[in-house]
């Protein structure tokens, strides 16, 4: 229901950092700031392996991808009715299987917690300052391009 | 437009300047775009990096902007590669 949380009362919780998260304590921590909460969205991103890649190294713009990232999750308050969201992005050397992103979205009804999620995790591929170094089993390094998919998935919102 | 300009590389840009960071003296330039070229009129590594394939995204105190964005003294200028995170 659109004007039913200002952005003012929804929770927003943005953190870029290297440690690991836990998703069910980031899940429980959203889920305890409103009780008009009726569902979560989640986004999961991890290292996905094969063809040797052994790791990612993700550099950011310390600062900048902090407010980026905030500045998106305000926008999917303000679009979606958020309850809250929560968008936590790592950095550092990540290992094949790792997580990497954590983007949650809550709101009254499923529609816009699922729709706020897709937004959160389209948007951010392309609208925040990480960057992608594949690491490979024989040593080379190569950085990640950016893909035509994801500038039409970021546009398509 | 007198005083200086922070500049920062990332990523496959920085890894091809060579460094990360620096200060750049404005010497009368007004904008990111004629800041850059005189750069490049005195670094033969930075012209052949600029001249070289690939888009170059530029923010100016950690916002997203153009080559036509106004620089003032202490203004911190990133140049990137189109951003993949997630």
């Amino acid at each position: 229901m659109a004007g039913l949380h200002s952005e003012a009362e929804a929770s927003l919780r943005v953190l870029v950092q290297e440690s690991p998260f836990d998703v069910g304590t980031e899940m429980a921590c959203l889920l305890a700031g409103s009780i008009h909460i009726g569902g979560l969205g989640s986004f999961l991103g991890v290292v996905r392996g094969g063809n040797g890649l052994v790791a990612l190294s993700l550099e950011h713009y310390p600062g900048m991808s902090e407010q980026m990232l905030t500045k998106l999750a305000s926008e999917a308050i303000r679009r979606f009715a958020l309850c809250g969201c929560t968008i936590i992005h790592r950095f550092g050397r990540l290992l094949v299987g790792e997580p990497v992103v954590l983007v949650l979205a809550a709101a009254p009804h499923r529609a816009d917690a699922l729709d706020a999620t897709r937004f959160l995790i389209d948007r951010l591929k392309t609208g925040a300052p990480f960057w992608k170094s594949e690491e490979f089993s024989d040593g080379r390094c190569r950085w990640i391009e950016s893909r035509v998919e994801d500038e039409e998935a970021a546009a398509g919102w | 437009m007198s005083g200086t300009v922070t500049v920062l590389y990332f990523a496959a840009l920085r890894e091809r300047v060579g460094r990360s960071r620096e200060v750049v003296s404005l010497d009368g330039v007004m904008t990111v775009g004629a800041m850059l070229m005189s750069r490049r009129d005195n670094d033969a590594v930075l012209d052949a990096v600029f001249s070289g394939p690939g888009t170059v995204r530029v923010a100016v105190n950690k916002i997203l902007a153009d080559f036509e964005a106004p620089l003032h003294d202490g203004d911190e200028v990133a140049f990137f590669p189109p951003m993949t995170g997630g």
